[in-house]
């Protein structure tokens, strides 16, 4: 199970990178939102997998009985979750501003910022 | 003891929560500035108690460390704390006169002060993932700040902030879920005893995931290109704290984790850190000379002034480790001054491009004086604070025969007064090209008081610093040698609990 879910985090990875170095943003967005949930199984792979065994605590018991998955990963990649959840939402709106304002989506483009000088040499000259 | 911990946070989120139901009244930014002051008067008060008693930790809702979240303050952090606080203040001072009313109703205080709650958790956290959710805290908000306004130069800054900034956010996911995945730990101080455990091999992995992680927050070469693309482009009260704090918590915390949690294999990964605080310097001060508007000569030396903090850090002698802390705090406030002061000039003569303005030395001696101040010290001039922590900087590279780097670092330097001297002459020195009369009584009595006087405040810390540096660099001193023998960390987090 281990390997089958490494083996799977790297595909989305690699998937991912590919996606990001399309030079365009909206791709760009999928690859991080692809990513981002391999980050987020990566955490819950490093917490150790525990099949069918979930951690809860008998009635009248101080502590679960017998091994139980691993709580606290599962807490920090529900943290994780939501906190990127709110930055794509954002990420997605500030893209599609992007596009309203600036007519393009192509990072190679999108020069609003930085535009280039004029004329090579001009600020040399200064 | 945990209330002294925890007053910095909870300050800026009252401040915001109060300053954004108010956010269409003019008392919102009272009420901020207001908050700035009482962050101020709590990070006084924590960084007494840890002059005062040593490291100390406090362990949220009473879970012992490391299984519950802990705050914890050393040296490093209550002056990083205080730091936050006094550019806080300044910055909140003037933005009374530079937050437009467009960006005051869409809420420019309330995210301001979740800004500075953000970094001052990133500063005071003493847990991994803790860490994390300030980084995020501190980003969303900046993001927020960077757009407000909504211009097209803005939004195209923005894109190119936002992706590389979320790129770096998920390595440092991975980084914490492979740590954690190797040593069951998250809590920082746990984690330094858990790793002399662990394989050195697989360790170094995760060390170069977190280097990358906070490299981008801290823009260092070959990952700085999200700085000069989006700095220049936001209102001059948001680009002052951006240049003056969020960096600065990328390099705090590559410290905080190439100290007390990355030190089994200084040989490798402190070897990169110093091509890397070469190289950034380098790339840094050479991008500031191609330029020609004020913003972006000074958001490329802000990358290039990183350079000489990394050096301090990859360099790990006691006396490096001074220069790192005394580096980090005068940068913190002359950089953010001089954001504050381009801010002025481009209300004086209409713009920061320095073949359109000029005539400033003429027409307002007043703030030609008070861009002297931190554009020298940022150069490195006796007597002004920057002068010290060069000084020292360069001083632990000769010691240990580093040769090549104090080379660079003196270089830069020189560089760095190049370009200072470029925006000497043509912003003040040149006459006006349109023939116009930046005089400071140009502008309104209540304006130019909430203009100047954080300026003429942060300029006056500069000069403290560079006249009297003795109890400066003896601070550095003290919190110099807690960085590089972290028993006592370790100690007052885990001894707390039990």
């Amino acid at each position: 199970m281990e390997t089958l879910l490494a083996l799977t985090i790297g595909s989305v990875i690699a998937a991912a990178v590919y996606l990001m170095l399309a030079g365009h943003m909206l791709r760009f967005i999928f690859g991080l939102v692809l990513i981002s949930n391999a980050a987020n199984l990566t955490i819950f792979l490093s917490g150790r997998l525990t099949e069918g065994a979930p951690p809860l605590i008998p009635e009248g018991a101080d502590a679960p009985v017998g091994p139980v998955a691993n709580a606290l990963p599962q807490a920090l990649v529900l943290t994780a979750i939501v906190i990127g959840f709110g930055l794509f939402a954002f990420a997605i709106v500030l893209v599609f501003r992007a596009w309203t304002e600036l007519g393009t989506l192509e990072a190679d483009e999108m020069r609003v910022a930085e535009p280039e000088p004029a004329a090579p040499g001009e600020d040399a000259a200064r | 003891m945990s209330w002294i911990l925890a007053t910095p946070l909870i300050v800026p989120f009252v401040t915001a929560v109060l300053a954004f139901l108010l956010r269409d009244r003019p008392a919102a930014r009272w009420i901020s500035l207001g908050g700035c002051v009482a962050l101020l008067l709590s990070a006084l008060v924590l960084i007494q108690a840890v002059l005062s008693q040593g490291v100390i930790a406090a362990q949220m809702g009473g879970w012992p460390a490391p299984f519950g979240i802990t705050l914890v303050a050393d040296l490093l952090s209550a002056v990083m704390v205080l730091i936050t606080a006094i550019i806080a203040v300044a910055v909140a001072g003037y933005a009374l006169a530079d937050a437009d009313a467009d960006m005051e109703r869409l809420g420019y205080h309330a995210l301001f002060n979740v800004l500075i709650a953000g970094v001052v958790g990133a500063f005071v956290t003493g847990d991994l993932f803790n860490l994390y959710v300030w980084f995020e805290v501190m980003l969303i908000s900046s993001f927020g700040l960077l757009v407000l306004g909504g211009r097209a130069e803005q939004i195209d800054g923005g894109v190119k902030y936002v992706a590389l900034n979320l790129v770096s956010t998920i390595m440092f996911l991975s980084g914490v879920g492979l740590l954690y995945g190797m040593t069951g730990t998250l809590n920082l101080a746990d984690l330094s005893v858990a790793v002399k455990t662990s394989d050195p091999a697989l360790l170094t992995v995760v060390a170069m995931l977190f280097m990358i992680a906070f490299g981008v927050k801290a823009a260092v070469f070959p990952l700085f290109f999200w700085l000069p693309a989006s700095y220049h482009t936001p209102a001059f009260a948001v680009s002052a704290v951006f240049a003056g704090l969020l960096t600065k918590v990328g390099v705090y915390a590559l410290i905080r984790m190439f100290t007390l949690v990355f030190d089994h294999d200084t040989g490798f990964t402190h070897t990169i850190l110093l091509w890397v605080a070469g190289l950034t310097m380098l790339t840094g001060v050479l991008g500031a000379a191609a330029q020609s508007d004020i913003r972006k000569i000074l958001s490329f030396h802000i990358v290039s002034q990183i350079g000489y903090m990394i050096m301090g850090l990859a360099l790990l002698t006691p006396l490096a480790m001074v220069g790192a802390v005394f580096y980090l705090v005068h940068h913190i406030v002359v950089k953010a001054n001089l954001f504050l002061i381009a801010g002025v000039a481009e209300r004086l003569t209409g713009s920061t491009e320095l073949s359109r303005i000029g005539g400033l030395y003429k027409s307002a001696p007043l703030l030609a004086v008070l861009f002297v101040i931190p554009a020298f010290s940022l150069a490195g001039f006796p007597p002004l604070s920057g002068f010290w922590a060069k000084f020292l900087l360069v001083k632990a590279a000769l010691d240990i025969e580093g040769w090549v780097i104090a080379a660079v670092a003196l270089i830069v330097g020189l560089l760095t007064i190049y370009s200072m001297t470029k925006i000497w002459a043509a912003a003040f020195w040149e006459p006006h090209p349109e023939g116009i009369d930046p005089a400071l009584t140009r502008l309104e009595p209540r304006t130019r008081a909430a203009l100047l006087w954080p300026v003429a405040g942060l300029a006056a810390l500069t000069l403290l610093i560079g006249v009297m540096p003795e109890p400066f660099v003896a601070f550095a001193e003290r919190s110099s040698a807690q960085l590089l023998n972290p028993e006592a960390y370790i100690a007052a987090v885990l001894g707390a609990g039990s």
